[in-house]
C-alpha cells in the first residue's frame, strides 16, 4: 500500500487470530528480511484494548516495543488467542542483528489512520498504516 | 472527494476551505500554497485532513496548512492548529510520533575553499562518531535516574556532564528546557525504548549533512552566515522515547474519548481537554520527549565538534562551531497570540511546521532580537536547504508558523521503483556530494524525486509573508541512517 508519508499493509486471515498474526508478520517484513531471522527462542506477547481495532493497534505496538526495547526480531507467531479484549501469542525469533537481518525501515508506530478490520467472506481482512 | 471546487482564493498564496465544505467544521481551513501545490495536496487527500482538523473542539481561527502540506496520519503534515488553552483540546496526533523531531544548524568559520581537502576525513570521523541506522545503540549509557533528570531539565543536564556548550542553550527553543516536563508521566515502556538512544541519529528521513552557504540574503551577516561557509545540519528527533509516548497517550485518549463526548472524523485525531488529567499528563510527557530530542541533537553536536577538531587539527571554538539555532517541527506549545484584537492563551500544535517568531517576542533569544528567530529548512538529498527568519506577518497569519521542509510527493515505494540506491549514490557523487548511507534502498526512499521542490515551498512561504530567506546552502556530504 502506498501513502506519501507512510507505508501500510493489508492482511487476511481465516480467523481473527490469523489476521492478527499476518499483520504482525507484515509489520516485521517492513522492518527486516523475515527469511533471515532464525526461530531460536519464543517470547509471550500480550496486548489489551477496548475494541477490536484498538486491540490490533495495541498488539502491533507491543510487538514493536519488543523489537526496539528488547532488541528481539520476530520471525513467526503461534496461534494468536483473542478473547475478552486481549490478544496473546508466543512469538518466535532471535536477537536482532542489524548486519544479518537485512534491516529496512524504522517503524515508529502503527496508526489509527485508515485502520480497517472487517469480517467478510468467511475470513477477516485488515489494513494498517504505519508511521515510518 | 475533491476539495478543489470548494476552495476560495483569498490572495495569490492563500486559499480557504469554507466551513460549509464539511459538516462538523468549527472553523475554516486556510492553506498557504499555489495552485500546483494545492492540486498535489488534494490528490493526496491532505485537504480533507485540513477539514478534519477544523472539527476539533476549541480550535481557534482556522485549521492551517503550510506550503509543504502532504498527507499524514490524521493531521496533515504541514498542519498548524491552535486550540484555546482553557476550552480546547490537545491531540497527540497533532504533534506526531516523532515528538520534537527537528533540525539544527552548526556554523563554522571555515570556507569551503580552504576546508575542501579535509571534508572527506571529517565525514569519516562523523560516521564513526555519530551512531546511525536501525538497531544501533548510542554512546551514552545512562541510569534510570539520570534519564529522569535529563528529561526534566533538558539540555542543561547534558551540558553539565561536559557534552555541549553553555551558550548552545540560547540557540535552542525554550533555552533547551521545555517547561512542565514530568518524568513520572512517562511509561516504563517509553524509558525502555528510549534507553541508550540519546545521541543517535536514527533512520528514515533523518540525516546529517555538511553544507556550503551558496546564496545569502539581507540578514545573513547578522546571523554570522557568509558565502562559501561550511555549515553542518542535523535532522533527528526523540527516537523510540517519543514514538512510545505518542503511542501510549493515543491509547489513553482513545479510551477517554467517549467520556468527553467527542465525535471525530478520524480516530487518529483522538484528543482530550488541555485541562484534563489525560491532557495534562500527555503535555508533561511530551515535554520530556522534547527535552530528550534537544539532548539528542546536542549530543550529536558534541561528536560533530570532536570530528571536526580531529579533521582540522584545531579546537571547535577556534573553528567557530556555534549552534545557529535548533528548531522542533513536531510539537505543541502554550503561547499567547492576538486573535480578533484580543490576547488569548493557546496551545499551538505544529505537525511538520516550524515556529517562526519575529523579533520582539519574549520567546526569541536576545541574540536574535534584531533579526527574528532563525528557522532551519532542510531540503532533500542533493538539493538546497535554507535558513529563514520569522516575521510579524506570520504572527498575524499563522500563529507564527512556517513550513518545515520540502514535503514528500512520492511514497517510499514509488521512490524505490523510480530510483535505485546505488545509481542515486553515483548521481550524487557526480554532483560532488559525498554519501554515507546505511543501505541503498533507504537511500532511494529519500531520493530528491520523492520530495517537492524546496525552493518553491520556501518562495511561497516568503510570498505569503510567513518567513524571509536569509541564506541558501547546498550539500557537499550526506550521512543517513
Amino acid at each position: 500500500m502506498e501513502h506519501t508519508a507512510d507505508v501500510g499493509i493489508r492482511a487476511w486471515g481465516e480467523s481473527l487470530g490469523e489476521a492478527f498474526r499476518n499483520c504482525a508478520l507484515g509489520m516485521m517484513s517492513l522492518m527486516l528480511d523475515l527469511d533471515k531471522v532464525g526461530r531460536e527462542k519464543r517470547v509471550w506477547v500480550e496486548a489489551e484494548a477496548e475494541d477490536l481495532e484498538a486491540l490490533l493497534v495495541s498488539w502491533l505496538s507491543e510487538i514493536l516495543f519488543y523489537v526496539e526495547a528488547e532488541g528481539f526480531a520476530f520471525a513467526w507467531f503461534e496461534d494468536v488467542e483473542i478473547e475478552g479484549g486481549k490478544a496473546a501469542a508466543w512469538g518466535w525469533g532471535e536477537e536482532l542483528d542489524p548486519e544479518r537481518h537485512g534491516l529496512k525501515l524504522e517503524v515508529k508506530a502503527p496508526t489509527y489512520h485508515g485502520l480497517r478490520l472487517e469480517e467478510r467472506e468467511g475470513g477477516w481482512t485488515a489494513q494498517v498504516i504505519f508511521d515510518v | 472527494m475533491s476539495f478543489l471546487d470548494v476552495l476560495r482564493k483569498l490572495d495569490e498564496f492563500t486559499w480557504e476551505i469554507p466551513r460549509e465544505a464539511q459538516p462538523g467544521m468549527r472553523v475554516p481551513g486556510i492553506v498557504y500554497a499555489d495552485r500546483a501545490l494545492l492540486e498535489k495536496a488534494d490528490a493526496d487527500n491532505a485537504l480533507q485532513q485540513v477539514a478534519n482538523v477544523a472539527c476539533l473542539p476549541g480550535i481557534v481561527k482556522a485549521s492551517l496548512a503550510m506550503p509543504d502540506i502532504h498527507w499524514g496520519y490524521g493531521f496533515p503534515i504541514g498542519g498548524v492548529a491552535a486550540m484555546d488553552a482553557e476550552e480546547g483540546v490537545v491531540s497527540p496526533g497533532g504533534v506526531g510520533y516523532d515528538i520534537s523531531c527537528g533540525v539544527r544548524l552548526i556554523k563554522t568559520s571555515l570556507s569551503y575553499r580552504e576546508a575542501k581537502g579535509r571534508l572527506e576525513e571529517a565525514l569519516d570521523l562523523l560516521e564513526a562518531g555519530v551512531p546511525k541506522g536501525l538497531g544501533t545503540k548510542g554512546r551514552l549509557r545512562m541510569e534510570r535516574k539520570e534519564m529522569e533528570r535529563l528529561m526534566a531539565r533538558g539540555a542543561r543536564e547534558l551540558i553539565a556532564r561536559g557534552i555541549g556548550w553553555d551558550e548552545d542553550l540560547e540557540a535552542m527553543e525554550e533555552g533547551g528546557c521545555y517547561p512542565g516536563a514530568d518524568p513520572s508521566r512517562v511509561s516504563e515502556k517509553a524509558y525502555a525504548r528510549g534507553r541508550d538512544q540519546v545521541g543517535t541519529l536514527g533512520a528514515g528521513n533523518h540525516f546529517l549533512e555538511i553544507q556550503v552557504v551558496d546564496e545569502v540574503y539581507e540578514l545573513a551577516d547578522r546571523l554570522g552566515l557568509f558565502p562559501d561557509q561550511v555549515v553542518i545540519m542535523v535532522h533527528s528527533g526523540s527516537r523510540g522515547m517519543g514514538h512510545q509516548i505518542c503511542t501510549d497517550y493515543i491509547q489513553v485518549m482513545a479510551s477517554s474519548l467517549a467520556r468527553y463526548g467527542y465525535d471525530l472524523p478520524d480516530r487518529q485525531l483522538v484528543c482530550a481537554p488541555v485541562n484534563s488529567r489525560e491532557g495534562e499528563d500527555y503535555l508533561a510527557a511530551m515535554a520530556c520527549a522534547a527535552n530528550f530530542a534537544m539532548c539528542n541533537r546536542e549530543a550529536i553536536t558534541h561528536w560533530i565538534r570532536e570530528g571536526f577538531e580531529r579533521a582540522f587539527r584545531a579546537g571547535a571554538r577556534s573553528l567557530g562551531m556555534e549552534v545557529l539555532y535548533d528548531v522542533s517541527h513536531n510539537l505543541a506549545k502554550l503561547e499567547e497570540h492576538e486573535v480578533g484584537g484580543e490576547k488569548r492563551a493557546l496551545l499551538v500544535h505544529r505537525k511538520g511546521a516550524t515556529r517562526a517568531f519575529p523579533a520582539g517576542r519574549p520567546e526569541v533569544a536576545e541574540r536574535y532580537s534584531p533579526t527574528g528567530q532563525p528557522v532551519i529548512i532542510p531540503g532533500d538529498m542533493g538539493s538546497h536547504s535554507y535558513v529563514l527568519v520569522g516575521t510579524e506577518e506570520a504572527l498575524k497569519k499563522s500563529f507564527g508558523s512556517t513550513c518545515h521542509g520540502a514535503g514528500r510527493q512520492l511514497s517510499r515505494k514509488a521512490a524505490k521503483r523510480k530510483v535505485r540506491g546505488d545509481e542515486l549514490r553515483r548521481r550524487l557523487e557526480g554532483m560532488g556530494i559525498m554519501v554515507r548511507a546505511g543501505h541503498p534502498a533507504g537511500l532511494a526512499e529519500e531520493a530528491p524525486e520523492a520530495y517537492k521542490d524546496v525552493r518553491e515551498v520556501v518562495e511561497i512561504c516568503e510570498g505569503a509573508g510567513l518567513s524571509r530567506r536569509v541564506a541558501r546552502m547546498r550539500p557537499v556530504a550526506v550521512m543517513k541512517g
